[in-house]
């Protein structure tokens, strides 16, 4: 499904952003970055990078402690 | 990092050098320059030495009766008079720096590491290097100097301008 997982555990804000940025900038139009966090401020942080970088936020979802994004880009 | 020409911006003026002022101005212009903003930031006065190639931040609780820490599932703020001691500031720093490592946020070092990659344009203050006696050679490399005026310039033709 991904191309490209990107292990955000543990890292605080804005550092998932920062990682998730530099993540999508090595992958190609329309591929998808999976992106595993546990700030759940990442939540809001994600909806407004994507609206604001005009990337697609494919899916979020939680399992526990861990949340899941899904980032297709544009 | 994107930097189109329709790309919206933002300037920053950086004027405290403590180890948790320095924290605003960092995050906003490294998670900016991610969402594709050109940013600019101008260190002034006691901002400065945040641009010296060795960082030696530090941190008091002195004058600061909001500032609590987390201590055995309590909060535990200083009063000034203990704030006061020797070693009370050190103790403070290095408190502050364990807490931060422990949850996972990012060294200042770090956060201006990543400005620089991201292009973010520093700008120090040639009046307080003056003013202060710092030389040029002791701040990291690839930033520029410039006046009241250079900042102005940026602000007029920036979306968002922050003073911190």
């Amino acid at each position: 499904m991904a191309d490209q997982t990107l292990d955000a555990k543990g890292l605080n804000c804005p550092l998932p952003i920062l990682r998730a940025k530099k993540a999508l900038k090595s992958l190609d139009s329309n591929q998808v970055l999976q992106i595993l966090a546990t700030d759940p401020g990442a939540v809001k942080d994600f909806e407004a990078f994507c609206r604001t970088t005009g990337n697609t936020l494919m899916k979020t979802s939680q399992d526990g402690d861990v949340y899941e994004f899904l980032i297709k880009k544009t | 990092m994107t930097n189109e020409a329709n790309a919206k911006s933002m300037s920053l003026i950086v004027t405290k050098g403590s180890l948790d002022w320095a924290y605003p101005p960092f995050i906003l212009a490294t998670t900016a320059a991610a969402m594709g903003l050109n940013v600019t930031m101008f260190f002034t006065f006691y901002g400065l030495p945040l641009l010296k190639k060795k960082l030696n931040m530090g941190l008091t609780t002195l004058g600061n009766p909001a500032m609590e820490m987390p201590m055995m599932g309590m909060h535990m703020a200083m009063p000034n008079i203990v704030s006061a001691l020797p070693g009370a500031g050190a103790l403070t720093t290095k408190m502050m720096e364990n807490l931060m490592k422990k949850k996972g946020v990012a060294s200042i070092e770090e956060l201006r590491e990543l400005a620089i990659e991201a292009d973010v344009d520093l700008i120090a203050c040639q009046m307080t290097l003056d003013l202060f006696e710092y030389d040029k050679k002791d701040m990291i490399e690839g930033i520029s100097l410039g006046g009241a005026a250079t900042y102005i310039e940026v602000a007029t033709k920036s979306d968002i301008n922050l003073f911190i």
